[in-house]
C-alpha cells in the first residue's frame, strides 16, 4: 500500500476553501506539540500567538499598520507574478520610494504646507516605479534576467540610502548619527484612529485592493497579463506584446512598493535612517502567493502575515520564548498554508501495491 | 500557564501576608525589560548586554523579574515592542541600540511612570536616560599593546561607519600605539555594516596583505580575530573577550561592561530614587575593561599597559591629552590640555598616524 498524489481533472472548489482549514488544524496541532515540548502551556501559547494581538484597539491598529504595506506591495507584485514576470526586488523599490518621498519632505523642511504630503506620495510611487523600470528595460531590451537584476538593485538602493543618510541628508542637529531630520507635522500621514498608530495609509490599502481587483479581473490589460502568464503562445497569437506586459508588471509592482516605502517612513518612523528597511518587499512575495495572487486573498494573507509577526512578539514578551521558537512557529504556519494548497489541484489516493489492483484501477 | 498565574497570585498573597506580619521592608518585584537589536550569540554587542543583565539578576535576585525581546528591527516594530513591554507592567526598560532612540522617547511620553534607559543615544526626557561607555579609554590601552607587539609597524583597523564614535576609537587606538612606538601606522578599512562576518573577514585579509600584523575592529563579529588566528597574526577583540576565537592571536580586547550600571539603575528605581540623565562611563566606573591578556603578551608589556590603565582610572592621564595633531599636522589639543567631551563626541578627523582619508560625504 502506498500514498499517491493524483492530479485532479479540474481544481477542487471545495478544497480551495477547505485547505486553509486543514492548514489551521495542522498548525494548531503541531504548534501545540512544539509548545508542549518546550514545557510551555500549549493552550496559552496558541492564545498568545493568535488571539492576544487582537484584544485591543491599539493592537488592532498595529495589525493594520503592519498589514497595510504588505498588502499594497503584494498586490503590485501579484500582477507580475500572474504574467510570470518575477520582480524579486520590491524591497529595493520600497527603499527608493522612501528616498524619493522622504526627499520631498526634507527639501521643503521649514517651508512646507498641506501640499507636501500629496507630493511625497506621488514622489514615493514614482521613485519605486523608476527603480522597477530598470529591470524592465534590461529585460525587454537585452533579455537580462529580471529576477537577478531586480534582486541586485535592492542592494544598490540600500547603499544609496546609506550614502544619503550618512552624507548629504544627515541631520545637522543629530550629532553625526546616520539619520535625517524628523519630518514636520504636515509631512506625516494623519492618524486614522486616535491613540493608535494606524494612519490613512490603511485606506490606501483598501483602494489598492479594489483597484487591483478591477485591473486583474475586469480590465483588458489585466486579461492580457493573465494570458501572457498562462499561455504565452496564445498571447503571441492574439498579438499581445510580452514586453508591454513586462513593463506594466514592473511599473505597477515598483509603484506599489515605492508607495509602501513612503508610507513606512512618513507613518511610524517619520524620518529616513539607514536601518528602516523592514523586509516587507520580500515578505510580500510570500503574501502574494499566500493570497493566491488574488487581491482579496492578499488582503487576508497580509493580515495573517502581520498577525504572525505580532504573535511572535507576544510570545517573546508574555512567555519569554526565544525569537527562534516564534520563527519556527511562523514558518510552520506558512508552510502548512502553502502546502495544503496542493490539495486543490491534486488528490491523495491510497493505492495498493499488488499488480492485480493496478489492473483494476480506473 | 493558568496554574502559573495562580501560583503567582498565591505567592503574591503569601508575600503580602508575610510583609503584613513582619511589617518588613519587602517590596513588590520590579519588572525589568531589555530590547535587543540582535541575537545574544556568544560574543559581541548584545552578548555584553546579556552579561550585564545576568550580573544585575545575580546582584538583585528575586527583587526583579527580567524579560528580554530580540532581535527587534530598528524600524517601525521597535515602538510597538517597547510599548507592549511598558503596557505589560515593566517599570524599567533598557533599549540597547541607537535606532531605538526615537521609539523609546515616543513610548516614554505615554508611559510617564516607567523608567527608560536608552543605550548610545543623545535624546533624553524626564523618564528617559541615556548611557554609553568611554570605550576610547580601552582603545588607547589596546593601541599600546598593538604598538608594542607589532613587528611590521602596520596596524589594521576595520570600521563599520565613519561616525564620531568609531573615528574616536581609531584615533585613541592610534594615539596609544604611537605613544609606545612612534613608527606605527594604522590602516583603516570601512565595511559599511555593523555585522557582516564575510566582509569583516575579507577586510582582515586585505589588511594583513597590506602588511598589518595586528588587527582590530569596530564591528560586531569575531571574524577579524579568526582571520588573525588563521594567518598567525595578532588581533585585538572588541565588545567581548574573543579569546576563544583566537587562542594565540587574541592579545586582549576592549570590552563593554554593563552589569554595574544596570544594577545601579535597578536599585535606584526599586528605592524610588532614579533621576534621568546621561551617563558616559569609562574604566573608573567599571563600564570599560580590558579582556585578560593572551599568552603572547610579555609581562613587560602587560605591566606598562596596567600602569597607564591605573593613571586613566585615577584621572592623571587622558587618552586625548595634548599635544594631539591631526593628519595634516595641525595641533588639535595643545600640550598641557585635554580634549573636552564636546569635541570628542563630534570627532570628524583622523589623528596623525592614521593612513588614508576619511570617506568624503
Amino acid at each position: 500500500m502506498r500514498i499517491k498524489l493524483e492530479p485532479r481533472v479540474a481544481a477542487s472548489k471545495w478544497m480551495s476553501y477547505g485547505s486553509p482549514a486543514i492548514a489551521a488544524v495542522l498548525t494548531i496541532f503541531f504548534g501545540a506539540i512544539l509548545f508542549a515540548s518546550l514545557g510551555r502551556d500549549p493552550v496559552q501559547g496558541l492564545y498568545i500567538f493568535f488571539i492576544e494581538p487582537l484584544t485591543g484597539l491599539y493592537e488592532l491598529g498595529e495589525l493594520g499598520l503592519k498589514a497595510t504595506p504588505l498588502a499594497i506591495i503584494a498586490i503590485g507584485l501579484a500582477v507580475g507574478f500572474r504574467a510570470n514576470v518575477w520582480n524579486i526586488g520590491a524591497e529595493g523599490q520600497l527603499v527608493m520610494g522612501a528616498i524619493c518621498g522622504g526627499g520631498v519632505a526634507l527639501a521643503f523642511h521649514g517651508q512646507g504646507g498641506w501640499w507636501v504630503l500629496p507630493l511625497m506620495i506621488i514622489a514615493g510611487a514614482a521613485g519605486g516605479m523608476a527603480w522597477g523600470a530598470i529591470p524592465a528595460l534590461l529585460r525587454t531590451r537585452f533579455n537580462a534576467n529580471e529576477i537577478l537584476v531586480s534582486l541586485m538593485l535592492t542592494y544598490a538602493a540600500v547603499q544609496i540610502l546609506g550614502w544619503l543618510v550618512h552624507g548629504p541628508w544627515i541631520n545637522p542637529e543629530g550629532q553625526n548619527f546616520p539619520e535625517t531630520r524628523t519630518f514636520e507635522e504636515w509631512a506625516l500621514l494623519p492618524e486614522l484612529i486616535e491613540g493608535t498608530r494606524l494612519n490613512v495609509s490603511a485606506i490606501f490599502a483598501l483602494v489598492v485592493v479594489f483597484a487591483g481587483w478591477i485591473f486583474m479581473t475586469r480590465s483588458f490589460a489585466g486579461f492580457k497579463v493573465n494570458v501572457v502568464g498562462q499561455a504565452l503562445d496564445a498571447a503571441k497569437y492574439a498579438g499581445f506584446s510580452q514586453n508591454k506586459v513586462v513593463w506594466v508588471s514592473f511599473l505597477i509592482g515598483g509603484g506599489a512598493a515605492g508607495l509602501a516605502g513612503l508610507i513606512e517612513v512618513t507613518g511610524p518612523i517619520d524620518q529616513l535612517n539607514a536601518t528602516f528597511a523592514p523586509g516587507y518587499g520580500f515578505a510580500a512575495i510570500i503574501v502574494a502567493f499566500l493570497g493566491r495572487l488574488h487581491p482579496v486573498g492578499i488582503l487576508f494573507a497580509s493580515l495573517l502575515m502581520a498577525l504572525t509577526f505580532l504573535g511572535g512578539e507576544s510570545l517573546q514578551i508574555n512567555m519569554n520564548m526565544p525569537k527562534a521558537v516564534t520563527g519556527v512557529f511562523q514558518g510552520m504556519l506558512l508552510f502548512f498554508v502553502l502546502a495544503t494548497d496542493v490539495l486543490i489541484r491534486y488528490r491523495i489516493r491510497v493505492v495498493s501495491r499488488t499488480p492485480a489492483a493496478t489492473g483494476e484501477a480506473g | 500557564m493558568k496554574t502559573g498565574r495562580i501560583t503567582k497570585w498565591a505567592l503574591g498573597l503569601a508575600l503580602a501576608g508575610a510583609v503584613a506580619l513582619t511589617a518588613g521592608m519587602a517590596q513588590a518585584q520590579l519588572k525589568i525589560a531589555f530590547v535587543y537589536v540582535t541575537h545574544v550569540g556568544d560574543a559581541g554587542w548584545t552578548y555584553q548586554h546579556h552579561l550585564g543583565r545576568m550580573a544585575m539578576e545575580k546582584a538583585l535576585g528575586n527583587k526583579i523579574k527580567v524579560t528580554t525581546v530580540g532581535p527587534v528591527k530598528e524600524g517601525a516594530d521597535a515602538e510597538r515592542v517597547i510599548r507592549k513591554l511598558a503596557a505589560s507592567g515593566n517599570k524599567l526598560i533598557f533599549t540597547t541600540s541607537f535606532g531605538f532612540m526615537n521609539p523609546t522617547l515616543k513610548v516614554a511620553k505615554r508611559y510617564k511612570k516607567v523608567t527608560f534607559v536608552h543605550v548610545s543615544g543623545y535624546k533624553r526626557s524626564k523618564n528617559v536616560s541615556t548611557v554609553f561607555a568611554r570605550l576610547y579609554e580601552g582603545r588607547y590601552l589596546t593601541g599600546m599593546v598593538a604598538g608594542m607587539m607589532t613587528k611590521s609597524n602596520v596596524l589594521g583597523y576595520i570600521g563599520a561607519f565613519p561616525i564620531p564614535e568609531v573615528i574616536r576609537g581609531i584615533n585613541a587606538f592610534t594615539l596609544g600605539a604611537r605613544a609606545v612606538n612612534p613608527k606605527v601606522q594604522v590602516r583603516v578599512i570601512w565595511v559599511s555594516s555593523w555585522f557582516n562576518p564575510g566582509k569583516e573577514r575579507q577586510a582582515s585579509e586585505t589588511l594583513i596583505a597590506q602588511g598589518a600584523d595586528v588587527i582590530t575592529h569596530h564591528t560586531d563579529s569575531t571574524a577579524a580575530v579568526q582571520a588573525a588566528q588563521a594567518r598567525k597574526k595578532f588581533a585585538i577583540g572588541y565588545h567581548s573577550d574573543m579569546s576563544k576565537y583566537g587562542k594565540t592571536a587574541h592579545l586582549t580586547a576592549a570590552t563593554h561592561i554593563w552589569g554595574s550600571y544596570y544594577t545601579k539603575v535597578a536599585k535606584a528605581v526599586l528605592a524610588g530614587g532614579w533621576k534621568a540623565g546621561d551617563t558616559w562611563g569609562g574604566l573608573k566606573d567599571g563600564m570599560v575593561a580590558l579582556a585578560p591578556f593572551g599568552p603572547s603578551v610579555p609581562a613587560k608589556v602587560q605591566a606598562m599597559v596596567k600602569k597607564r590603565q591605573a593613571e586613566i582610572r585615577a584621572g592623571t592621564f587622558h587618552p586625548f591629552q595634548g599635544p594631539v595633531k591631526d593628519q595634516s599636522g595641525k595641533v588639535v589639543v595643545p600640550a598641557g590640555k585635554t580634549m573636552a567631551d564636546g569635541p570628542m563626541l563630534g570627532m570628524k578627523y583622523y589623528v596623525e598616524g592614521v593612513v588614508g582619508k576619511l570617506p568624503k560625504k
